[in-house]
């Protein structure tokens, strides 16, 4: 089996996707948390922010990596052509 | 046949029923709400729930059993995304989230969020780094991964036997809810209540394997998130007028910040009420102290020492012209709960100092984040609580029972999908329980303090008669009026109440039970055939005898899961401490033990065989030695590194197990042309003249 250029520019695609959202993720996990007692001297919605991002916000932001993952590469996969045929 | 039929005309067809079933099940609660206006005694209620609920699961079973391997191990792989996530949020939510979460958020604010955070943004991982890869690979379970990428025996067997530790410690725990909640809502002893719930999952899952587990799953889920969300709508239409708490409590939180602040404050007075009561506990506190310096010093002397003490007291209470019953009964019980040996006392004395200890600061305030005496303290937290969301993510996405689910889906793409349904339905409790645990803080703070005693609310005194660890107060300073330190509450306490601290019917309360029940049995099916998995397909099937036919594979695996259903729930029945501490202990382990071998396995094709071992062996190795020398059961207490809890343990086996996969695999030649070939296998959905992994 031999790859062709395409190929790799596809896993390139990929891992460069993956790397902003994963670093998305971190920034949201970490940074965020590690600063939830500066935040929180912020309000939001009624909120203090840091406790916010604690119980809701990163919640919502982990859904919305992850579904937006998936479109992109769908949308890839036809792209480059390494979709799988309709089902049955 | 079934797989003549085509996907989307599947798909509907599930859509058709399980539509049926959730009007079903709401028609079902409702006519026990009328039942139980007729009169009908709550017991039986109680009775009619767990075996209406646990009947549903076995119909499903027995509907679903099979004799087809595929079937058996992966449901066909034609389970559709939306209803994999809904099996997988069942899978994934245990006793401990849908009970335990709520309640740890109330007892601990900002700190409970560890958990919140850490159980939801581990999907985050599943999606960018496993489930599509695994799809594509498409074999039976996660030690199959192991041994195609890294070639050889070895590597499958450290798989199989870190599958089987983590699922193990962790079925333990969801065996102990069922347990739980059995005999509390029907009476039923612990023991039996393990057994019958035992029955229950065996049901599900003895005929139908994946399949039946599947499809029971995703029942449970319907049932399980609407007994959550019902008497949190109701709490929070009570206090906020408004009927969505996720976006009501915010402002709840600021009245129960404020209310902190009175309750702290000794100036005011309820806060000077507060303040008697701490210094009660504070003389407890010095007392229970004391008598641990003094056993410190005095060893077995000083012990007979204070029972003869003891003893003098009982004999001059009964020596007295006009004995007192109460003190009589009070001091025989004190002298009956004497600690036998030092050991004891140690253990009891300290509790006690603990717990007066806790009751005589001030209270936390339940937003702030890394509380702490000085900056030191504050730090320190702030480090073991980023260490813990690390473990409890890279754990989440390393626990092969979840990973194993993403088998079952016809296609790559209905594997990534899938991720997004799971994450979605889980995150539809997640992000309401922390308002959970503010709605009832509030009512607890507000309404419940500073009333008097001889007007407790009917759900306190009903709980406190129930069980003393869940709720207990007593009338420390004698005024009459509750004040919050009188006030213990345990964490299962909270979901548990709900509905009767929202004035809800005792329909609701079962309904709750049988949500609480069925997110063990779901938690429970899915541990149980992970485990059964790798020892009939592992180590039978591909190490021992590569030549057994379909039929006696399948005999092989049923009777595997039935002895290891029974030894769990054996070892649940001796009742084994520190559950919470195991869960943990689980989610380190899979994250130090599988994580960097199978996320390497697919982004780096240099990984090889020896890197694997090296890594697997390295990671799960440091993550267990330090747990051994700082977790105190172990008895050897050695200082702690970086301020780290033995809880999180991975953060120093998950660098472990990645070094220890580069170091091997560079030290070591290169893989074969074939498993690299394997790797751009799974990397990619649909390659041209591709080679095949998928089994059957």
């Amino acid at each position: 089996m031999q790859l062709t250029e395409r190929h790799k520019e596809y896993w390139g695609k990929n891992l460069r996707v993956t790397s902003i959202l994963l670093a998305i993720w971190f920034v949201v996990t970490y940074v965020f948390s590690y600063f939830a007692r500066e935040m929180n001297e912020i309000t939001f919605l009624g909120f203090p922010l840091g406790f916010y991002f604690g119980a809701q916000g990163s919640l919502i932001i982990y859904v919305l990596i992850i579904w937006f993952y998936a479109r992109y590469m769908d949308k890839l996969d036809q792209e480059y052509g390494v979709h799988e045929g309709e089902e049955e | 046949m079934a797989q003549a039929q085509s996907q989307s005309a599947f798909f509907n067809q599930l859509k058709k029923y399980y539509t049926f079933y959730t009007g079903g099940f709401v028609a079902f609660v409702i006519l026990l709400a009328i039942l139980e206006q007729m009169g009908v005694p709550n017991k039986i209620l109680g009775y009619i729930f767990l075996f209406a609920t646990i009947g549903l699961y076995a119909g499903i079973g027995i509907m679903s059993k099979t004799a087809d391997v595929s079937e058996y191990y992966v449901a066909g792989r034609r389970v559709p995304a939306l209803f994999n996530g809904l099996a997988t949020g069942a899978d994934w939510m245990s006793a401990a989230s849908f009970i335990g979460m709520a309640g740890t958020l109330y007892l601990t604010g900002y700190d409970g969020l560890a958990f919140v955070m850490g159980w939801t943004g581990g999907y985050c991982l599943v999606a960018l780094f496993l489930a599509p890869y695994l799809r594509k690979f498409g074999q039976f379970t996660i030690p199959d991964f192991l041994g195609a990428r890294y070639g050889g025996n070895i590597p499958r067997t450290i798989g199989v036997v870190a599958a089987i530790i983590c699922s193990f410690t962790y079925v333990i725990a969801q065996i102990y809810g069922v347990g739980i909640i059995t005999s509390r809502f029907t009476g039923l002893e612990f023991g039996v209540g393990v057994f019958v719930g035992l029955g229950g999952i065996l049901v599900c899952s003895f005929l139908g394997g994946m399949k039946a587990v599947t499809w029971t799953q995703v029942a449970q889920y319907i049932i399980l998130i609407v007994a959550y969300m019902i008497p949190v709508v109701w709490l929070s239409v009570k206090h906020t007028g408004n009927p969505i708490p996720q976006v009501a409590y915010g402002y709840t939180l600021q009245k129960v910040t404020e209310r902190e602040k009175v309750l702290n404050d000794a100036s005011t007075p309820d806060g000077a009420r507060e303040a008697e009561v701490r210094a009660i506990f504070k003389k407890k506190q010095e007392a229970a102290e004391a008598k641990l310096n003094g056993l410190k010093e005095g060893g077995a002397a000083y012990l007979a020492e204070e029972k003869a003490k003891a003893e003098l007291k009982l004999a001059d209470l009964k020596a007295a012209p006009t004995p007192d019953a109460k003190a009589i009964e009070d001091a025989e019980k004190a002298l009956k709960d004497f600690p036998k040996d030092e050991k004891a006392a140690q253990e009891a004395w300290k509790k006690a100092a603990d717990g007066a200890k806790a009751k005589a600061g001030p209270i936390k305030a339940h937003a702030e984040a890394f509380p702490g005496k000085d900056d030191k303290a504050r730090n320190a937290a702030r480090k073991n609580f980023l260490a813990l969301v690390l473990c409890l993510m890279v754990g989440t996405a390393a626990l092969p029972h979840i990973l194993m689910r993403y088998y079952t889906t016809p296609s790559v793409k209905e594997a990534r999908k899938s991720v997004f349904w799971s994450l979605f339905f889980i995150f539809l409790l997640y992000f309401t329980a922390p308002a959970l645990a503010v709605l009832v803080k509030y009512e607890v703070y507000n309404n419940l303090v500073g009333t008097s005693f001889a007007q407790l609310p009917a759900w306190v005194s009903n709980w406190a008669a129930v069980d003393k660890t869940l709720m207990a107060i007593t009338d420390m300073n004698k005024d009459g009026l509750i004040q919050l330190a009188e006030i213990t509450i345990g964490g299962d306490l909270i979901v548990l109440a709900t509905p009767e601290i929202a004035g809800l019917p005792y329909v609701i309360s079962g309904l709750v039970a049988a949500g609480g029940l069925a997110a063990a049995l779901s938690t429970a099916d899915g541990l149980l055939l992970t485990i059964a998995n790798a020892l009939s397909h592992d180590v039978y099937y591909k190490m021992i005898d590569p030549n057994a036919p379909t039929a006696r594979r399948l005999i092989v695996s049923k009777v595997l899961l039935l002895l290891v259903a029974v030894i769990a729930a054996y070892v649940t029945s001796l009742k084994p401490g520190n559950i919470l501490f195991l869960v943990g202990a689980a989610f380190s382990l899979a994250a130090s033990g599988f994580f960097p071998a199978l996320v390497m396995g697919v982004f780096w094709k240099r990984a090889n065989k020896a890197g694997a071992i090296l890594g697997m062996l390295g990671g799960l190795g440091v993550c267990m030695y330090y747990m051994f020398i700082t977790y105190d059961f172990f008895g050897v207490n050695a200082p702690l590194w970086w301020d780290i809890k033995p809880i999180a343990a991975g953060l120093f086996g998950i660098p472990a197990g990645f070094i220890g996969v580069i170091l091997g695999s560079l030290l070591t030649a290169a893989p074969s042309k074939e498993v690299q070939d394997l790797v751009d296998h799974v990397r990619y959905p649909n390659l041209e003249g591709d080679i095949k992994t998928e089994a059957a």
